[in-house]
């Protein structure tokens, strides 16, 4: 295979699932139309949903899913120790996705909730950078193939990675969309970085942060257009901790914004009822 | 200009004439929001009765069917062991009904920079050119201030002009093309009432404007207050989402992007629609920002509206319809971002 003339070492490609729904795994072999294309990019030498083979050499390991338990602490160090590049695929791996909501919770408590009385080994839940070193995160809850294609397509030409660096509202806007505020939705379209060409908001289902935050979001901002649209507090938790996209600093200080903020809206309703 | 009347009914077998015979785009209803007011949008009609040209307002202007949002600018196939440039622009002729002044006036701002300025866009001309442009007057909405600048009536940029005389409308025709094609309906000589009437409309739509934004020395203003406080007020509440030049009528600046498709054997240029308000706008090679700052984003926007810049010279490119400032979250809005600086300067 050539690229202006030039020769392309095709790479060798492993992909693995931890705790996850393969969703991401399955976007992979989604896309027809390009498919057999994306495929010829590079050598697959592992990977359950698309192949037989079964090799341990690879250069480049796509990893979808969480860790929740030691068994897959193992075999993620064992990947790292064999391979160049390792990708976080999905927001699981980036940085817990939904599998993250039952830290919130005693692990015995959740357990019995699922298994009953059945012993199973689980724990809390951690994205794949609080286990291992990560090269590169491909965000979203699925994946974007086609964001996927152009991150492959840079890899294997030997481009730079670009992805966006703006919130989904550009996106969205450029979809023709009536913002979903409008429709009396609470929509994370001005914080979350783009790149899912706002799926969600152009199905008129607000935006619940998968891809995590856009550069130099401006949560005070936010927050006060989402209190003074008379959200509740709960309801601004429910949609920016689903993913815990907003995790670390994002996270302490949007808390403490809704607490600042909904403190001084409720003085002043006071005031005015 | 020549100008002729024409009756509704006829006006709608011209219309409907178009429609069978061009691609046509024209106002829409499309939704209602969360309080049942009606969403509009310009989009391809099949029939008359599809449009609404009372509409209100549409959240969004026709720029984007002359400035998409991503657009082609060439295609380069390297198959073979050589490389093939393909530059298409391509564009069927097309009908839009029912645009409003300002909106005109902002493509004949446009026509400016991507017409006459120094690098014209062929992408551009060829749609222009190659779109016939229906306009019709409209009672203000309660926050337009396009009179404020001078851009509630309209002179050209347009193939005809509607304007509503009750039974009739009193057309302006603007091009040959229009003159011809009126040739196939009926319509009449303006009389001396359908004169009095046109005027008295005008003036009417005149009194109708309910918002004003004193704008008289704005570009020297503007420079005065370059390191005022008041850009740190707004810039704090911008959340960059880049919605309000989205929406802008005028908003044209951009980047462009090479995209290789997955075969590695062709590739795309293509133009991509941004705002100086996005964060990386200013960034260069090696990741330097020149506007690390909302303020300075936001700032910078309001200069390239309201004090302009050696493309157009010192023209301001806001034609008034405050579609940003509807579409702006945070509440920022022109009206209120210029009486700041206004009261900065007059303190």
């Amino acid at each position: 295979m050539k690229y202006l003339g030039i020769d392309i070492v095709k790479p060798r490609l492993a992909v693995f699932d931890f705790t996850g729904c393969e969703g991401c795994e399955l976007q992979l072999v989604n896309k027809e139309e390009t498919l057999v294309d994306f495929l010829s990019l590079f050598e697959v030498v592992n990977f359950r949903e698309a192949s037989s083979d079964k090799s341990d050499a690879y250069d480049i390991a796509l990893i979808e899913g969480c860790i929740s338990r030691q068994d897959e602490v193992e075999r993620l160090k064992a990947i790292r120790g064999r391979v160049k590049i390792l990708v976080a695929l999905g927001s699981c791996a980036c940085c817990g996705g939904v599998n993250h909501l039952k830290n919130g919770f005693p692990i015995e408590d959740v357990v019995r909730q699922v298994y009953g009385d059945r012993k199973i080994e689980t724990e809390k839940v951690r994205s794949l950078k609080e286990v291992v070193q990560v090269d590169l995160e491909i965000p979203g809850c699925p994946v974007s193939k086609a964001e996927v294609e152009r991150i492959v397509i840079a890899l294997v030409t030997g481009a730079e990675i670009r992805m966006p660096k703006y919130p989904v509202c550009v996106e969205c806007r450029q979809q023709l969309n009536t913002c979903l505020f409008d429709f009396g939705e609470i929509c994370l379209g001005p914080i979350t970085l783009a790149g899912c060409g706002a799926v969600c908001p152009s199905g008129k289902v607000g935006c619940r942060g998968c891809r995590g935050p856009a550069d130099d979001a401006n949560y005070e901002s936010f927050i006060d257009v989402v209190v003074d649209k008379g959200f509740t507090e709960a309801e601004i938790r429910k949609k920016i901790e689903f993913f815990n996209a907003f995790e670390g600093p994002a996270k302490d200080t949007i808390a403490s914004l809704i607490q600042k903020r909904i403190k001084t809206f409720n003085a002043f309703s006071g005031v005015r009822a | 200009m020549i100008y002729k009347v024409i009756t509704k009914s006829e006006f709608r077998k011209f219309v409907s004439g178009l429609i069978r015979e061009n691609q046509t785009i024209g106002p829409k209803l499309v939704d209602s929001d969360r309080e049942g007011n009606p969403i509009y949008q310009f989009k391809e009609v099949n029939s008359f009765d599809e449009m609404d040209l009372d509409y209100t307002q549409a959240d969004y202007s026709i720029k984007n069917f002359y400035l998409p949002f991503r657009e082609e600018l060439s295609r380069f196939d390297y198959s073979n062991s050589d490389w093939e440039q393909n530059i298409e622009y391509h564009v069927h002729p097309r009908v839009i009904v029912g645009v409003r002044a300002c909106d005109i006036n902002a493509l004949t701002k446009l026509d400016k920079i991507f017409m006459k300025g120094n690098f014209p866009s062929p992408h551009y001309i060829a749609r222009r050119k190659n779109t016939f442009l229906i306009g019709m007057d409209h009672e203000p909405l309660d926050d337009c201030f396009c009179k404020s600048l001078n851009q509630d009536v309209v002179r050209h940029g347009f193939n005809l002009y509607c304007t509503d005389i009750g039974k009739s409308y009193y057309l302006t025709i603007n091009s040959s093309k229009a003159f011809n094609f009126l040739r196939n309906v009926k319509t009449s000589d303006p009389g001396k009432e359908d004169d009095r009437k046109y005027i008295e409309r005008r003036k009417y739509l005149k009194k109708k404007f309910r918002t004003h934004v004193e704008v008289t020395g704005l570009p020297a203003l503007m420079d005065i207050e370059f390191q005022s406080d008041v850009w740190k007020k707004w810039g704090d509440k911008c959340l960059n989402c880049g919605s309000c030049a989205m929406v802008c009528p005028t908003c044209y600046c951009h980047g462009v992007e090479e995209n290789i498709e997955v075969n590695l054997k062709r590739s795309r240029k293509e133009r991509v629609q941004y705002s100086c308000s996005i964060v990386d706008f200013a960034e260069v090679a090696g990741g330097h920002n020149f506007r690390p700052l909302k303020e300075d984003r936001l700032k910078y926007r309001f200069y390239h509206h309201y004090r302009g810049f050696a493309e157009n010279a010192d023209e301001q490119i806001c034609v008034g319809c405050n579609r940003c400032g509807r579409a702006c979250l945070a509440g920022i809005n022109p009206r209120d971002v210029i009486n700041d600086l206004r009261m900065e300067s007059e303190e």
